[in-house]
């Protein structure tokens, strides 16, 4: 299990990477939120994969059972699962009002706008 | 128990003050004053912080009642108590600076609540002893900075947020990965047992793939060589009360956050990754002064110096010896106060004389001679100019390379020192000398608005005369003398931060056995 969701957690980081390079700032988001699943799946794999173990203490213990999955990974995924989604938001919004009042969608047109901003009013 | 609540104070005032100043928000000029009035206790509160750390050594305290591997410490070291105390200073500065600055559009969107959300999460970041609550931290004064720099909507701030969020987010992601596999390697997230366990690991070569995810993700937030492009193509574009905040604060997160990896975790292999972080500090401080040369803007070339700055922190660091240490924290204070003070000065030469373009504001000496002044005062110190502060920081970088015998790094530090004064002697020139009549003539609005490099502060602020915004310079400019002339007591209070990083096990110590 371990071996096949770090090839997933491979191939997501690839597919992202590709996708942050290219030069439309949609697929510049999309590639972002690809990266962050990546991590998350990372992250998760990480602590360990079990199977039918749930976290908890059976009623009358004071110690878990021997083997339990992991709830701190899952913990810690979560967090960075609702950060994600905020960043997200913002940088959807961003996006879109800087293309609402100017034709720009390019990211190379970033690099030129900083030169000369008049080039790219709409 | 009163050392426990100095330890959480710090970030719960600029919490409150946002909680309290967003309630506020049909009322502005009462948020400001709100907003002073955090900024005061901030300072009184890390003042005294430094004394409890400086008394009683390393404090730190876990919240929720769990014991401390298990709960979030946060810890207070002589490095975070300056940098705190540091930081506090610089929030001050620049809330008095932003009362006279700040345009009144800008705070009915958010300003001050947004401006104490970035100082909560850059203070968080400091005393957190918790890897991924670090992260927490980093995010809270990312999203606070990506508002902060699209507050406003001028299309050059927004244009220049993009660039700004999207590096920041593959850097922020790559550091959560870099957690995550410190997590899998040691089954720990606090900082203190992170580093007894990985010690024990066996795999060096796994702990050096992390140490490069950090250097890497850390590196795109303190703009070190390879990965500061996005600095100056978006410092320029807010207002000059907002650029000096960044400039103050957010790089040097960056930095502190590289001290502690490469202190407490990543010191197995010295001679790898110490003698990788003293290349890119040599490269950093080289590009940056001279991407700084070609620059005719006052903000621009403030942009790039902040890159070529960090390459000092970073050759302090690297050198990884207690006096190349107290030089790099040194430093990173040093460069605060001069820096941003730089910084204030430029918004004030804009509301003076309406422009940011050197060639334009020419002569200022002969109409403000007080803010001439205070100029040479912030640049020679940036520029290590003796008996300034930049020269002690220089001088005690120095001597940690001479001791070292890293002469190559030695001799760029203080050749990028030469040419940190001839950009600082170009500011002077143009700017602050008699410019001749055609030569002001012939600058006017044309090539100037085409740049892009227009009006940074749009709207009136409610305070509109610039004597107030004298008030915060002035003060910055009195701390630096202060700091150079009394460098023997600073000296004394960094060294022992130095000692501290120098040897984990008081940190360790302080956080497992409290």
């Amino acid at each position: 299990m371990e071996i096949l969701l770090a090839f997933v957690v491979g191939g997501l980081f690839a597919a992202s990477v590709y996708l942050i390079l290219r030069r439309n700032l949609v697929r510049l988001i999309i590639g972002i939120v690809l990266l962050s699943n990546a991590v998350n799946l990372l992250i998760f794999t990480m602590g360990r994969m079990t199977r039918g173990e749930p976290g908890f203490i059976p009623v009358g213990q004071e110690l878990p059972p021997e083997v339990i999955a992991n709830p701190l990974s899952q913990a810690l995924i979560l967090t960075a699962i609702v950060i994600g989604f905020g960043l997200l938001a913002f940088t959807l919004v961003l996006v879109y009002r800087t293309n609402k009042d100017s034709i720009l969608v390019d990211s190379d047109d970033l690099r030129d706008e900083e030169i000369d901003p008049s080039v790219y009013h709409k | 128990m009163s050392s426990h609540l100095f330890i959480i104070l710090p970030i719960v005032i600029p919490f409150t003050v946002a909680v309290v100043t967003l309630l506020l928000r049909k009322a502005p000029q009462i948020q400001q004053w709100v907003n002073l009035t955090g900024m005061l206790a901030l300072m009184a509160v890390s003042v005294n912080l430094l004394w409890l750390v400086h008394v009683d050594g390393i404090q730190a305290t876990t919240f929720g009642g769990w014991a401390a591997p298990f709960g979030i410490t946060f810890v207070a070291d002589h490095l975070a108590a300056i940098m705190v105390l540091s930081g506090a200073l610089m929030g001050l500065a620049i809330s008095l600076y932003g009362m006279a600055e700040m345009d009144k559009e800008r705070i009915a969107f958010g300003y001050y609540p947004f401006m104490n959300m970035l100082m909560a999460g850059v203070i968080g970041a400091y005393m957190t002893g918790d890897l991924f609550n670090l992260y927490v931290w980093f995010e809270v004064l990312l999203i606070a900075s990506f508002v902060l720099m699209a507050l406003g909507n001028t299309r050059e701030q927004l244009t220049a947020d993009i660039k700004y969020v999207a590096i920041n987010l593959v850097s922020s992601l790559l550091f959560l990965g870099g957690v995550g596999l410190i997590y899998g390697i040691t089954g720990s997230l606090n900082m203190a047992e992170i580093s007894l366990l990985l010690a024990e690991v066996e795999s060096p070569a796994l702990i050096t793939t992390i140490a490069m995810l950090f250097i890497i993700s850390f590196g795109i937030k303190s703009a070190i060589f390879p990965l500061y492009f996005w600095l100056p193509a978006s410092y320029h574009t807010p207002p000059p009360t907002i650029m000096a905040l960044f400039a103050g604060l957010l790089t040097k997160v960056g930095v502190y956050a590289l001290i502690r990896v490469f202190t407490l975790f990543f010191t197995y292999d010295v001679g790898y990754t110490h003698t990788l972080l003293l290349w890119i500090a040599g490269f950093t401080m080289v590009s940056g002064v001279l991407g700084a040369a070609i620059q005719t803007d006052f903000r621009r070339i403030l942009s790039f110096h902040i890159v070529s700055q960090i390459g000092y922190m970073i050759m302090g660091l690297a050198l990884f010896t207690p006096v190349a240490l107290v030089g790099a924290i040194f430093y990173i204070v040093h460069n605060q106060l001069a820096k941003t003070n730089l910084f204030l000065i430029s918004g004030l030469a804009n509301r003076l004389e309406g422009t940011f373009t050197l060639k334009k504001l020419g002569g200022l000496y002969a109409v403000y001679p007080g803010l001439a002044v205070l100029f040479v005062i912030s640049s020679f110190a940036l520029a290590g100019f003796p008996p300034l502060t930049g020269f002690w920081g220089k001088l005690v970088l120095a001597i940690g390379a001479l001791e070292t015998q890293e002469y190559i790094i030695l001799a760029v530090a203080l050749l990028v020192g030469m040419m940190t004064m001839f950009s600082m002697a170009k500011i002077w020139m143009y700017g602050f000398m008699p410019g001749t009549e055609s030569n002001r003539a012939n600058a006017t609005s044309d090539d100037h608005t085409l740049l892009g490099m227009g009006n940074g502060a749009s709207g009136t602020p409610y305070v509109t005369s610039p004597v107030m915004m004298y008030i915060p310079i002035v003060l910055v400019a009195l701390l630096i003398v202060a700091a150079s002339v009394f460098f023997g007591p600073v000296y004394t209070i960094t060294e022992q931060a130095a000692l501290e990083l120098l040897d984990p096990s008081l940190y360790i110590d302080a956080v497992l056995n409290p």
